[in-house]
């Protein structure tokens, strides 16, 4: 092999680095991106020297060259905007998307970051961390960059003093514990004689860690991206001839292979993925980011803005959601109106909700506003015409990303992050804990007593929670017990889905949200009926531990007694009357529990029925055996 | 290599092709523009890739000045062939008639005529609402702030000031009446990727870009070709050199270099220790500062 061949063999094979760079061209930002250009263009030189046993002359690299034309764009007022900067190193390519700092620093960071798996925010030695190196590090937090490298630049003009870069350190990190970044590291530079820029220096002996360079091209990015959860966004559909379908696309996350099971959404068809397809042929496995085609072996209906993916594990399909905004057009938002909402390959029509708060970027306080402007950043909440098939953008950046069109305009209004609700909406009752007394502690008027209640229905009113899954025979237990109660003479109630679902909770659909409203509502119902002296039988999933706690809270947990339906989910599937799992299996329901929602099975149930051994009888007696043991149940007389 | 991971250049590729993907089903009539060159070679491959097994969705439309050089026509027929592509030859039948050329118009007006104004007159004629081109944003300074995605206002011009920001891969592809976009599917490649790639995919491209002798006149910094109704300057004579050319565009603007690169592989060795940008031997570039931008205001590439 020759020596340009090894070199071709080498150079084809690298990765790609793409990284953002954010500080004024006072923070010297154009001296460092010049020092890392001029530089690693003479380690190529160095690089192709050696293997063709060739001596290099040494040259001063010209920075002054890079620097004159930054310069003379600012000063001539050619348009600011993020530039895009190319040099590549034996091992790395590298794509630089420079984006000013000053002059509409939001919107262009947040289109400089967006593509970015790295960003490097400039500090300044002499100035140290200002309300922009904030801005900066906030922007790259929220666009979901996970390595930040802080480049504390001009060391030569503080004497490449190691306590005024702790001193920087130390203020950075605590503003950036804020943040959610999980790979920080600061360099002490100059740029201009090239401290630790590409050459570890020797003027910061006290200095240990990698140089920037070193670290752009050490630094591990491919393992942020998610291999997990297959999102195919059907782009274009190939028809060669009549009889062919091919569907273009990227992967945007998740692997596909020939052969693997898969759901089109919005539909409801599951078919095989016949082949991965590409000009080269035929390929075992595609991943992000490739563009390939795909072709599926049933003739299904398929066309652009569709989503393949594995039916085990669905994205969230839904017309309403959260996100972080960066509003970007000269004209405010305005959500008296609609605007046009492109998220991966679907273009549908999105008004807004609500504006819950700007976030004051340099402090990070929460605004209120009634709608957001240039440059703000907000949690906004949304609703599209059709559903959409997303996922929270901390998971997905592809995915969970859209931009809004001004459909009068044209123009590109605001650029979106989908946020994952789910880990408050497992929990709802905080939200409004502080603006409520405790049910079960506040204090009624009420002029019966409820000893006297007690007394006359003999019996201490009390919830009996039963929990299990879809299927388990929560119902046959409930209504045996409800029964037995009846028969013996005591005063019940029962509470399940169907009561609920079609009156109280008509208007809540089945999205975690919604789910942890219903079973709100059905705690506040039963304790409402305890309070009136009955006792109360409730039917519900309910399968996590903290909504469980959350409604025993609200009841009183005094009164609170839980019984676990426990089946298998085979069993479950098979015994299954409501056709959930079906659907589920489908496409058609999501967050069902046991299948792509968790089931928390109770750590300590006052009772445990086991569906598959037990009759319902033996268990409704265990139940009420219990219920006297604790004394809820008065003799009667 | 570890697994799942995927080299610079294939991430490049898949970009491209993404790019052009979303080009032919947002728009209703996409046209690529064709060059001849390096770079439209790369790209023409690129869209063969993103469209197999169709055929390419979209014709290619060559804006021709009839300066460019005979072995890029002798090519240009190859080319579409090869790839059964529909070609649109466009040219400024009016300005050629009356005899524009760059001696006496000089090369801001002969571009303006026979590129600029040409192109112009062939995408509202043909009614495209999207025109692909092979720009990239290492070129030039102004190009380095180009869009993937570039609007242009119905009379073609660009508005540097006013573009759409673009993030992630999510292209508003937008417009109104008699508006269009021109998209750049390589604005993320380097000359250096644009070699490695045709290297790796062994691409076809016009001879012109080899070493080999050739008569030329040296004219400052430039070799001017001798081809066609080159004009030579007082006290100017012909050479035989061994040259190539780095980029390729009318022969009379069209500078070579001294290079004994006569293969790919020796051109991108060469490059690994050449420092001169690849578009100074361009030069319709150094005629005035910043001519690019305003170029590309007009409505050129």
């Amino acid at each position: 092999m020759t020596d340009i061949q090894t070199f071709l063999t080498q150079n084809e094979e690298k990765e790609l680095l793409r990284f953002s760079t954010a500080g004024s061209v006072d923070d010297g930002k154009s001296t460092l991106i010049g020092r890392l250009l001029a530089d690693s263009k003479n380690i190529y030189e160095d690089h192709l020297a050696s293997l063709k046993q060739l001596a290099r002359k040494d040259e001063t690299p010209d920075l002054a060259l890079l620097l004159d034309g930054l310069k003379a764009e600012r000063e001539q007022g050619i348009t600011i905007d993020v530039a895009y900067r190319y040099f590549s190193t034996p091992r790395r390519k590298f794509i630089i998307a420079d984006t000013p700092g000053h002059e509409q620093y939001t919107r262009n960071m947040a289109t400089g970051a967006s593509g970015a798996n790295l960003a490097i925010v400039l500090v300044d030695a002499r100035h140290g961390v200002l309300t922009q190196t904030r801005r900066h590090a906030f922007i790259t937090s929220l666009l979901g960059i996970q390595h930040l490298v802080v480049a504390v630049n001009k060391m030569d003009m503080v004497d490449y003093s190691e306590a005024v870069f702790d001193d920087i350190r130390r203020t950075f990190l605590d503003y950036a514990a804020k943040l959610n970044v999980s790979d920080i590291r600061l360099v002490p530079v100059s740029a201009l004689e090239g401290d630790n820029v590409v050459v570890k220096s020797d003027r910061m002996p006290w200095y240990h860690g990698q140089t920037v360079l070193d670290i752009l091209e050490d630094v591990q990015f491919l393992t942020d991206r998610n291999l997990v959860d297959l999102r195919f966004p059907v782009q274009y559909v190939i028809r060669p001839h009549q009889n062919a379908r091919y569907y273009a696309g990227s992967v945007l996350s998740g692997v596909v292979r020939p052969g693997d099971e898969v759901l089109v959404l919005p539909g409801q068809n599951r078919t095989r993925v016949k082949s991965v397809s590409s000009f080269d042929g035929d390929l075992e496995e595609a991943y992000p980011p490739m563009s390939v085609s795909l072709q599926l072996e049933d003739e299904v209906d398929v066309s652009r803005g569709d989503m393949i993916v594995h039916p085990k594990n669905l994205p969230h399909v839904d017309r309403r959601f959260e996100a972080m905004m960066v509003w970007m057009g000269e004209a405010p938002m305005d959500p008296s109106r609609h605007y046009l909402i492109k998220q991966t390959t679907q273009t549908a029509r999105a008004s807004i909700d609500h504006v819950d708060y700007r976030i004051d970027v340099d402090t990070l306080h929460k605004v209120d506003v009634p709608h957001l402007a240039l440059n703000d950043i907000g949690r906004v909440a949304l609703t599209s015409n059709r559903p959409l098939f997303h996922d929270a953008y901390q998971n997905n950046r592809l995915t969970g990303s859209f931009i809004l069109v001004d459909y009068l305009t044209n123009h590109t209004v605001a650029a979106g992050m989908i946020i994952d609700r789910l880990p408050e909406d497992r929990v709802p009752m905080d939200v409004d804990a502080g603006s409520e007394p405790r049910a079960s502690t506040s204090k009624r008027s009420s002029l019966v007593d409820p000893d006297r209640r007690i007394a006359r229905y003999g019996q201490k009113p009390c919830t009996i929670w039963i929990t299990g899954l879809v299927g388990s025979g929560k119902s046959a237990v409930t209504f045996g017990l409800e029964a037995a109660l009846y028969e013996e003479g005591y005063s019940v109630v029962v509470l399940d889905s169907s009561v609920v679902r079609n009156g109280l909770s008509r208007d809540l659909g089945f999205s975690a949200a919604d789910q942890a409203e219903n079973l709100r509502r059905v705690a506040e119902c039963a304790r409402v009926l305890n309070d009136a002296g009955l006792i109360v039988v409730a039917s519900f999933i309910s399968p996590s531990e903290e909504g469980r706690r959350q409604v025993a809270e609200r009841i009183g947990t005094d009164r609170y007694m839980e019984v676990f339906v426990d089946a298998s989910l085979d069993w479950c599937r098979k015994h299954d009357t409501t056709g959930c799992y079906v659907k589920s299996d489908r496409g058609l329901l999501r967050n069902l529990a046991g299948v792509d929602y968790p089931y928390e099975r109770p750590n300590d149930p006052a009772v445990k029925v086991a569906t598959e051994t037990d009759p319902v009888d033996r268990s409704v007696s265990r139940i009420i055996a219990v219920l006297k043991e604790r004394g809820y149940l008065l003799a009667r007389p | 290599m570890p697994r799942y991971s995927i080299s610079h250049l294939m991430q490049l590729e898949a970009e491209s092709i993404h790019v052009m993907r979303e080009v032919a089903a947002e728009f209703e009539r996409p046209v690529m523009l064709y060059s001849v060159g390096k770079d439209s070679s790369v790209m023409l491959h690129l869209a063969r890739k993103a469209f197999y097994p169709q055929k390419l969705p979209f014709p290619l439309m060559h804006v021709d000045t009839g300066y460019k050089f005979e072995e890029m026509y002798d090519f240009r027929r190859r080319m579409a062939e090869e790839y059964e592509a529909d070609l649109i030859v466009h040219r400024n039948e009016e300005a050629i008639a009356a005899g524009a050329n760059p001696y006496d118009l000089g090369t801001q007006r002969c571009c303006g005529l026979l590129k600029t104004q040409a192109l112009l007159d062939g995408l509202s004629e043909g009614r495209f609402d999207a025109a692909l081109g092979g720009a990239r944003r290492e070129e030039e300074k102004s190009r380095a702030k180009e869009r993937f995605f570039s609007f242009r206002d119905r009379f073609g011009q660009w508005d540097p000031k006013n573009q759409r920001p673009e993030l992630w891969n999510l292209y508003n592809c937008r417009i109104g009446q008699e508006e269009s976009i021109r998209v750049f599917p390589l604005s993320n490649w380097t000359e250096l990727d644009i070699w490695m790639y045709i290297h790796r995919e062994d691409i076809p491209v016009v001879p012109l870009y080899f070493a080999r002798e050739r008569e030329v006149v040296v004219r400052g910094e430039q070799l001017i070709p001798l081809e066609g109704q080159a004009r030579l300057l007082p006290g100017e004579t012909p050479r035989s050199m061994v040259c190539r050319f780095r980029t390729l565009g009318c022969s009379p603007c069209t500078g070579a270099v001294r290079s004994t690169a006569a293969s790919v592989e020796e051109i991108i060795e060469e490059m690994m220790v050449e420092r001169i940008s690849e578009r100074s031997t361009r030069i319709i570039d150094h005629d005035q500062e910043g001519s690019m931008e305003l170029k590309k205001r007009e409505g050129y590439f």
